[in-house]
């Protein structure tokens, strides 16, 4: 039998760690700066990227495992979605399509090695990061893609960004929240709905929860976790095409060390990553008080340096916090 | 008179809103072996995580020799001297058996540094012969997780008495043994009796509980209900203390099989390669017949390749080397569950933390997961279809919890067995193959369990059983099968069944010496 105290509800403790956050925000708030609504447009522009990476990570999670690619697939999705969409002209709803479908193939490409070769996923996810990066270097030819376009005679013409450019970049309902996070809400919205809703969501936290009891219970374990490492790579490239939008650029080097900011907004949240537990309200709040944070440190004008090294501290606290009571 | 080895006075415990344990006393004398009973539920486990220092917060006071003592922390308890053998192992499974025999405890030199690895084979070895455990040295070095669970039972013990414990604490040691095990770990606990050793030892088995206690205490519903003598508790008084209420008899009557039943089940020649392809088969040649509505007892001791047949008839183990199986409906290749369940085939594991349930799944969860398209069409879950069903089968099967919702890893070793089999329950399975499917269960919860089984078969269901509890196999079986060494050693139908015989027929006696009848 176990306590069942409100704070060992990991939802109520992941709302305790934003509550500090929030606390620290009113002291330090910078002149009122803190107090006006464009500080928390801005935070949550800024935190979409990471937070849509974070619902693909969740589902990974869920399941007991971790997709480490996330990032690189970002970068070539970026790339690839510069160079169809500005270079060739294709039209865009084409492109989207297919930078979509490339990322999950990515993902699923891991969920393969993972699912049906039984390779660890931390290797699985560390392989395909390092091969994803690659690709966005030799799709790229290593040149940042933006709107000058080089010509065969070696001078460059400036070409117009695709309207895209403008939608998801520009703020909607008066102004009041950018288009990328009204992209991350509805990702965390498909989450919800594939982990509370579907057949298969019951499926990835079983999987998670016990992988072998999950097999006795006739759960298609390679088919689960397929879906996962795929959902994760197709939102990865929906972060993609954010963040070339953002950038107004396909970078290759896009999303470097993103995955890790990922896994700290899911853990933050208070996903298990033993598996089995968790859900995207928790990695909304994750999301919240890690872009909370970093706005809160960025306004007070707090260096760099010691900028990550009180991030550092904070997650650890965070995590501290939430931790399971023993026994 | 001396102070008794151990005493504890007005022992409460309090899990939120839930009183898990209130105003409890109990005492333990010096080499003896005193008996704690009580249902799933009962708070037999949370008195024994007292003793060992996991929840210090609780009310009461703890006397060790007569001195008051207060375990902050399991490593307080283990070293003053108590050593708890816990109902779901805990031993390392990656870990080698000399490393685990000295988890928490090793020998070292160079201040704590280094591992003294010579010592620790030496005392690993000593512990192994103590018992009766053939082990060779190369054995000590190999993984815990390559031996069978009997195996690890008394591993685990062996790790409790290299602390040299003054009190060990047994929680159903016996649930995973064969019954020749058993023998041996009787003498084992008769030796720490005369070497002074308390013993509290908790367990569902009458037999056992007449064989081995001293004494006996009782606790329902977190309080004590008495404490008595063996002599002085009757199986009558016990079952009474335990339950509220008497039980008019341990077994419910099987009705009588209908012989022209449809085969529900038939196994030919079924060969089964061990996990290692360097060792020989561990099921050689197995052919047996299961009636619908028929119980079949399968038994057989450690090795015997009992088990091995109903994983593998589940095609837990992959494709079969050999043999040809099928059902009512036709042929059957087992390859893997999802086809079996498919079926209307489903085995319920003997290892529930292992195989059996997902425990941070909710209770509805886990009880719907082996049916979910049912629950779902066209992919989409129906939560209220759910909560309906397992509301139903936490009824029938009289489950104690606080939610449905709430996780299953939180109930009871017993209610978390009751929340497997309604798993099964709710495939609604044409073949069921059981195993042990009352381990860890009390008297009451068991008489319900055997009594399911008597509605499920009249309702035309197949049971392919496996329990090392003898009386429950020979009580609930139309038939038994023997196994010895992968081969079917004897048949008895029900009326020619006693415990002598099969057993004589699984420890491998001639067939004439097992009077063994057509097969």
């Amino acid at each position: 039998m176990k306590a069942t105290r409100w704070f060992n509800h990991p939802g109520m403790r992941a709302l305790l760690a934003l509550g500090l956050v929030l606390a620290l925000g009113c002291l330090a708030h910078a002149d009122g700066a803190f107090f006006r609504w464009s500080t928390h447009r801005d935070m949550l522009r800024q935190v979409s990227v990471g937070g849509i990476l974070a619902c693909g990570m969740t589902l990974v999670i869920i399941t007991g495992g971790i997709d480490l690619a996330v990032g690189s697939v970002l970068g070539f999705c970026a790339v690839l979605f510069a160079q169809l969409a500005v270079h060739r002209g294709w039209p865009v709803g084409a492109v989207v399509l297919v930078v979509l479908l490339a990322g999950a193939a990515a993902g699923t490409a891991s969920g393969a090695l993972v699912a049906r070769l039984r390779v660890q996923p931390f290797i699985a996810t560390l392989a395909m990061m390092v091969f994803a990066r690659g690709l966005a270097k030799w799709w790229s030819g290593g040149q940042k893609i933006s709107s000058a376009v080089q010509k065969a005679d070696g001078t460059y013409v400036y070409v117009d960004l695709p309207a895209i450019f403008q939608w998801l970049d520009a703020r909607l309902l008066g102004g009041n929240v950018a288009a990328v996070t009204l992209v991350f809400f509805a990702c965390l919205g498909l989450s919800w709905v594939v982990l509370a809703k579907l057949r298969y969501g019951r499926y990835l936290y079983a999987t998670g929860g016990n992988e072998e009891a999950a097999r006795y219970a006739g759960v298609p374990i390679a088919r689960a976790k397929l879906l996962a490492y795929g959902l994760s790579g197709l939102f990865a490239a929906v972060a993609g095409i954010c963040q070339a939008v953002q950038e107004q650029q396909g970078d290759p080097e896009a999303g470097s060390t993103y995955e890790l900011t990922a896994i700290a907004i899911a853990v933050i949240g208070g996903n298990s990553l033993a598996g089995g537990r968790g859900g995207v309200g928790l990695t909304l709040l994750g999301a919240l008080t890690i872009g909370y944070l970093e706005k809160i440190l960025s306004i007070n004008a707090v260096a760099e340096s010691n900028r990550l090294m009180l991030t550092g501290v904070i997650i650890v606290a965070a995590v501290l916090l939430q931790r399971r009571r023993a026994g | 008179m001396p102070a008794p080895l151990l005493q504890l006075t007005g022992i409460g415990l309090s899990f939120g809103a839930t009183r898990a344990l209130d105003d409890v006393s109990f005492e333990l004398r010096a080499g003896e072996v005193h008996l704690l009973a009580g249902e799933n539920g009962a708070g037999k486990s949370t008195l024994i995580k007292i003793l060992a220092g996991i929840h210090p917060e609780h009310e009461g006071t703890i006397r060790l020799d007569g001195r008051e003592v207060r375990f902050a922390t399991p490593q307080a308890a283990r070293r003053a001297g108590i050593a708890v053998i816990h109902q779901e192992l805990s031993l390392v499974d990656a870990m080698s058996v000399e490393d685990n025999l000295h988890l928490g405890r090793e020998s070292s030199r160079l201040g704590g540094v280094w591992l003294d690895r010579r010592a620790h084979g030496q005392r690993a070895l000593a512990l192994c012969r103590e018992l009766e455990l053939e082990l060779t040295v190369g054995d000590l070095g190999r993984p815990v997780g390559d031996f069978p669970l009997s195996v690890k039972n008394r591993l685990e013990i062996a790790r409790a008495l290299s602390g040299e414990a003054r009190i060990i604490v047994m929680d159903e040691p016996t649930s995973a043994l064969h019954r020749t095990e058993v023998d041996r770990l009787f003498r084992l606990i008769d030796g720490l009796r005369a070497r002074g050793v308390g013993v509290i030892y908790i367990s569902h088995k009458m037999e056992e509980i007449y064989r081995i206690a001293d004494r006996i205490t009782v606790l329902r519903d977190g309080r004590l209900v008495g404490t008595a003598p063996r002599a002085e508790c009757p199986p009558a008084t016990l079952i009474r203390w335990m339950i509220g209420r008497e039980l008019s008899q341990q077994f419910p009557a099987r009705p009588a099989a209908r012989p022209e039943r449809r085969v529900a089940l038939e196994v030919r020649h079924l060969r089964v390669a061990a996990t290692d392809p360097a060792r020989p088969p561990v099921v050689r040649d197995v052919s047996l017949t299961v009636h619908e509505g028929e119980i079949v007892g399968l038994a057989g001791l450690q090795g015997s390749g009992a088990a091995e047949v109903l994983h593998a008839l589940f095609g837990a183990r992959g494709r079969v080397t050999g043999g040809e199986v099928s059902l009512a409906d036709g042929a059957y290749e087992p390859r893997e569950p999802r086809r079996a369940l498919a079926r209307g085939l489903v085995l319920a594991t003997a290892d529930r933390k292992a195989t059996g349930l997902v425990l941070p799944l909710s209770v509805t969860g886990n009880i719907t997961l082996a049916a979910l398209p049912r629950f779902s069409p066209g992919g989409v879950l129906r939560p209220q279809a759910e909560r309906s069903a397992a509301r139903a089968r936490v009824e029938e099967l009289q489950i104690r919890l606080a939610s449905p919702e709430q996780e299953a890893g939180a109930l009871s070793g017993g209610n978390q067995q009751k929340v497997a089999l309604a798993r099964w329950l709710e495939t609604r399975p044409r073949v069921l193959l059981l195993e042990e499917p009352t381990r860890g269960v009390d008297v009451g919860a068991k008489h319900e369990i055997y009594a399911l089984l008597n509605r499920w078969t009249s309702a035309g269901a197949a049971v392919l059983l496996i329990s090392t509890e003898m009386p429950e196999l020979l009580a609930l079986s139309d038939r038994i099968l023997v196994l010895h060494r992968g081969e079917v050693a004897a048949e008895f139908p029900r009326a020619e069944a006693t415990a002598e015989k099969v057993l004589a027929a699984a420890m491998g006696a001639t067939s004439a010496e097992a009077t063994k009848t057509e097969s």
